[in-house]
């Protein structure tokens, strides 16, 4: 799925990435971990990029439209696949065919009785639930999503991971919860000052480890 | 920030100290009195016989806001064209009457004329705002669409929710801004609520003109109730079908116009005089043509526009410094008063500037005098309005400054100064505006030589003129910007107070 060799990018000719290479085979379940800074989210755009038209993006700041109903924002996933008439007759009045598909995924996010509710009238842990029903409205085989978790409390977050795991093929999450993250994904890659440091099965990171990854010096 | 007020303060007294200013009526006191009983008595059987004239004000409005609202959306698209800013920038800056004094020749004195004139510069106004409120808008929304989405289904997922309150905001506030331009057409002779105000008040009758007036009010103050969003198309819709009958637009008027008439007189002496109406072009006679307008008309002209500007835009501002805090909750505690307060302001900003200068005209006799209080009245409370709002949301905390003067000076003035600066400055270009076209009312701005040209049918010395107001206006409008851009004043919520 992605083959990535020697890959570096710079925002203004400060390194981000310093020649990366990793290799993620379709159908797997990865989550990036790594100090403030490493270059996550800068991995998960050009994950994107490499396969914009397979993929759906959560994005840390949600991107959503706060002036639309929830239905409408989750809808949103799936612009580029209908027509434009289409589009607008669902932003006069919800459709039909969209209501039945779109409410179920509602119900996997929890937020089944919020749904015709405006997203700025919602909490920004119900906001969350909104981007992420995006993503699984998609239906894309790659799910990328940069701390789609982080605003969920810990005891569902768990819960809300799964549905999104269940949700497509390949899944590729950065995540700030080291243990929530080793818990959920059986690989783990992190990310250290624009290199990778550390690609193992969730089991072999220990606790020294992650100390190592999370140093400061 | 302080030194900019302080010179802006001192060119205003200077421009006062220059200014022509004198009550020549016999006797103000006795005027004064006859208006103020016709204020309390009004005669509202007159409100029959101007049932037109207030359905054509609306007409006329809803129409004009159609046709600004679909060309400055189209053009609000291409703003980022230099080409499409300076025209949007020109048609501005020539205020609606101007432009029906151009329109007059062509489509003659029918609601066409009303329109275009309304239309036209808001035109230019609602492209530069939605431009702006286009480029300011969240661009969060727009990131998180698939890659591949079509520029329309773009444009109605990310875009038009993310502004559509600033521009429903905005748009409704015009519509209030039309109403009033729609009104003062009348006082050249559309058949609006103006035509009847100025007949009331040229033949002294005290009582009809209040009452008129009160009309107006509640027409402005009822809007919210049946301008609805969903309604808004029908009433366009019923609009343009009521004046559709009305207009007659004649090609032959126009070509002549265009073609003919707005020619310098030079080059049309010569085929008028031998009959056959052919153009030459002696550049020498058109340049001292030219010339001639310059001296003794546009440079003049233009030095009152600017005194009577000058005047009125630090006069507002000192208004607006002083009365703000009587709607403020930090200065008058009693909610009655201040609300007593706003609705004095919320008069004062109802009523068009041009019929404040046509009643103290009448008080007072011509002079620099009715303009300058007309125009300092009607935007002074606008500017308090906008500050007075401001200061309501500061917060004071419970060991803020005791004591009003204290609070004023070191609690509430320095947190509003910057915004009320930048409001200050965003009426600058408007005011100037007011002050040409009050020349209509007999003073020597530039609007009176407009008016004279086109009363003497010269209207390509009338077109010459206003295309100098123009220059003068987009100046301004330039040093505004810059003046603003230096102080680093922004004001935040630009549209209720621009143009």
């Amino acid at each position: 799925m992605y083959d990535l060799e020697n890959v570096s990018v710079a925002y203004d000719g400060a390194p981000v990435l310093k020649g990366i290479s990793l290799r993620i085979r379709a159908g797997e379940k990865v989550v990036i971990i790594g100090p403030s800074g490493a270059g996550k989210s800068t991995l998960l755009k050009k994950l994107y990029d490499l396969r914009q038209a397979q993929s759906a993006f959560i994005h840390q700041d949600y991107a959503l439209v706060p002036q639309l109903s929830a239905f409408h924002n989750v809808y949103i996933g799936r612009l580029d696949q209908h027509s434009v008439t289409h589009n607008l007759l669902n932003l006069v009045k919800p459709q039909k065919a969209e209501l039945l598909h779109i409410t179920p995924i509602f119900r996997a996010i929890g937020m089944e009785e919020k749904m015709l509710d405006r997203v700025s009238t919602l909490s920004g842990g119900q906001q969350q639930r909104v981007a992420v029903g995006r993503a699984i409205y998609r239906n894309s085989s790659i799910i990328l999503g940069d701390e789609p978790v982080s605003a969920i409390d810990p005891h569902q977050a768990g819960g809300l991971l799964g549905v999104i795991k269940n949700s497509a093929d390949t899944v590729v999450l950065a995540m700030h919860d080291v243990q929530l993250a080793l818990a959920a994904f059986p690989r783990v890659i992190g990310l250290r000052e624009g290199l990778v440091f550390l690609d193992l099965p969730s089991e072999e990171v220990g606790e020294e480890t992650l100390a190592d990854l999370y140093r400061r010096d | 920030m302080f030194r900019v007020s302080l010179s802006f303060l001192a060119v205003s007294l200077l421009c006062l100290g220059l200014a022509d200013i004198e009550i020549t009526t016999l006797d103000p006191w006795q005027e004064m009195r006859r208006i103020a009983v016709g204020f309390l008595t009004p005669d509202v059987t007159v409100l029959y016989s101007i049932r037109e004239a207030m359905l054509n004000t609306v007409t006329f409005a809803f129409c004009g806001i159609a046709v600004g609202v679909g060309v400055g959306s189209v053009l609000a698209l291409f703003f980022h064209l230099t080409a499409v800013r300076l025209l949007c920038a020109f048609v501005r800056a020539i205020h609606e009457i101007f432009w029906a004094f151009l329109f007059l020749p062509v489509v003659g004195l029918n609601p066409m004329c009303g329109i275009l004139a309304i239309g036209i510069p808001y035109a230019g106004v609602f492209a530069k705002v939605y431009a702006e409120i286009l480029q300011e808008a969240d661009q969060k929304p727009l990131k998180g669409l698939p890659a591949h989405t079509g520029r329309l289904s773009r444009f109605f997922y990310g875009v038009l929710p993310v502004i559509y309150g600033d521009v429903k905001h905005y748009t409704s506030y015009r519509l209030e801004c039309a109403l009033r331009s729609s009104a003062i057409l009348g006082f050249i002779g559309l058949p609006t609520l103006g035509f009847h105000l100025e007949t009331a008040f040229r033949e002294d009758l005290y009582s009809q003109a209040p009452a008129m007036l009160y009309a107006f009010y509640l027409l402005i103050a009822s809007l919210r109730l049946w301008v609805k969003p969903k309604l808004v198309l029908v009433y366009v819709a019923a609009s343009f079908t009521l004046v559709s009958t009305e207009i007659n637009l004649r090609w032959d008027n126009i070509t002549r116009f265009l073609g003919h008439d707005i020619l310098p007189w030079p080059m049309r002496r010569a085929g008028f005089l031998d009959g056959s109406g052919e153009i030459s072009f002696p550049a020498g006679q058109v340049w001292q043509w030219a010339v001639d307008i310059v001296h003794t008309e546009a440079l003049p002209g233009m030095w009152n526009t600017v005194v009577l500007t000058q005047v009125v835009l630090a006069g507002s501002g000192l208004f607006a410094l002083i009365f703000f805090g009587t709607i403020s909750r930090h200065f008058v505690r009693r909610r009655r008063f201040r609300g007593l307060s706003h609705y004095v302001l919320i008069v004062l900003r109802t009523t068009p500037e041009y019929i404040l200068a046509y009643a103290f005209l009448h008080l007072w006799g011509p002079s620099m005098l009715p303009a300058i209080v007309a125009i300092l009245l009607h935007n002074g409370a606008i500017l308090s309005y906008l500050t007075g709002q401001n200061a309501n949301l500061v917060r004071l905390r419970m060991d803020s400054a005791r004591g009003k003067a204290n609070r004023y000076f070191y609690e509430v003035l320095p947190r509003v100064y910057g915004q009320f600066l930048a409001f200050l400055f965003y009426r600058w270009e408007v005011m100037m505006r007011e002050s040409a076209i009050l020349g209509i009312l007999g003073i020597y701005t530039i609007g009176f030589f407009i008016d004279s040209a086109i009363a003497d049918d010269r209207v390509d010395k009338a077109v010459f003129l206003i295309g100098a107001t123009a220059l003068l206006n987009m100046g301004i409008d330039s040093i505004s910007q810059i003046i603003r851009r230096r102080l680093r004043v922004s004001a935040g919520t630009v549209f209720t107070c621009q143009e």
